[in-house]
């Protein structure tokens, strides 16, 4: 037995950057990014910490679970960069929110993070090693941005979203590839200063080639989608929503045209926060189930794709009641 | 042959008349940014089954098809 999402919650920084904002110091303009993005706007923490934003997340998705922290047995956090190196940031997490389980970890798998996370809990489920796990990813896209780069930093914003699981036979099927390139997708680690080891001069700001990202997407999406979808016996009809990682809008519409669904099917939310990484997912689907489009017994199929190159999907039958 | 091809996908990709379209239509001219270039390549390689690797000098139809044509008697 695998497990049941019964709870979600999201967190996003109250600071809202719009397109014309970042017009003000870039060479760059609304009408230039919404055409290439999808993107309007997007949160950027100001004065709150990655913790503070996993924090109110994962307190809304217990309380939207009826769960309390002293129940979970495992947390698994997803993070590009947490706050601080070491230690975890799930460390601090459970410290705040009362939860008392020792097995915690963070993990980074770039954006594909929350469907790996996904996939370490149903293990978890399966050993029977856990009867209630919290799976939180938040970032901060805002620090490994570059500001001066008008092509990657309009892209991201800052969020997090959480997800509660329990034990129950929800979670359907995953699959997830690696592929090992980075030259594409990339971000450098900040340069220590031993004097044995030689320096770069790169600094520790993301690094993107779009346009080939761009293609590795729209292919994988479609791929992974039919490949999963075959495996399951459903038609593309079937599943209620397609939850994508909200990367660019022109990503989501390729694929959906790709795989002759309406729009409906395939909700966005990048236009009010850009690409989030790991907790463009889980987001979205505290959007939809706090909005109550999500019906019980309904099939939803997540996918993600990011640095790695990974992808991630996966088929949910959702049974919140 | 790969030229009016082309020419015929990207008509139909972007609603375009294909009579406003010759090997020597640029990308640029035609408005394209690099999305739209990637969607054309991702379509020509379907079509096509081969890999095509962008790079600046395809700017126009023409010399995508050439790249293409070279591809194909690789």
């Amino acid at each position: 037995m695998s497990f049941n999402i019964i709870g979600t919650g999201r967190a996003l920084p109250k600071k809202c950057v719009t397109n014309d904002m970042l017009a003000s110091f870039l060479d760059t303009s609304d009408e230039w990014i919404y055409t290439r993005t999808g993107i309007k706007e997007r949160r950027i923490l100001t004065d709150e910490s990655l913790l503070d934003l996993a924090y109110e997340c994962s307190l809304a998705a217990l309380e939207n679970a009826g769960v309390a922290a002293e129940e979970l047995d495992l947390i698994i956090f997803s993070t590009l960069q947490g706050d601080y190196i070491s230690p975890s940031l799930c460390c601090l997490l459970s410290k705040r929110l009362g939860a008392v389980c020792g097995r915690q970890l963070d993990i980074n798998m770039g954006c594909s993070g929350f469907i790996y996370a996904l996939d370490i809990a149903d293990s978890y489920f399966r050993a029977d090693k856990a009867q209630k796990v919290l799976v939180v990813c938040a970032e901060a896209m805002s620090r490994i941005s570059d500001w001066t780069d008008r092509s990657t930093c309009v892209l991201f914003g800052d969020g997090a979203g959480a997800v509660v699981l329990e034990k129950g036979d929800g979670f359907k099927a995953i699959n997830l590839t690696v592929d090992g390139a980075y030259e594409d997708l990339y971000v450098p680690i900040p340069q220590g200063n031993c004097p044995y080891s030689p320096h770069s001069d790169e600094e520790g700001f993301l690094k993107m080639n779009g346009q080939d990202i761009y293609i590795f997407a729209v292919s994988a999406v479609v791929r992974e989608i039919n490949a999963i979808l075959e495996q399951e016996g459903i038609t593309p009809d079937e599943p209620d929503y397609y939850i994508l990682h909200q990367a660019n809008t022109r990503i989501i519409d390729s694929a959906r045209k790709k795989l002759k669904q309406p729009a409906e099917k395939f909700p966005v939310n990048l236009d009010r926060f850009g690409n989030t990484s790991s907790a463009t997912i889980p987001i979205m689907l505290d959007e939809l189930n706090r909005a109550g489009k999500l019906k019980n017994g309904g099939k939803l199929i997540f996918c993600s794709f990011g640095a790695g190159l990974t992808t991630g999907v996966c088929a949910i039958e959702w049974t919140k009641q | 042959m790969v030229t009016e091809k082309i020419i015929q996908v990207l008509a139909e990709q972007y609603d375009m008349d294909p009579d406003t379209l010759s090997a020597d239509s640029s990308f640029e001219d035609m408005s394209f940014d690099s999305l739209d270039v990637a969607e054309m390549v991702m379509t020509l390689e379907d079509e096509y089954k081969v890999s095509i690797e962008m790079s600046a000098e395809i700017k126009t139809i023409g010399a995508m098809a050439q790249h293409i044509e070279d591809k194909m008697a690789q």
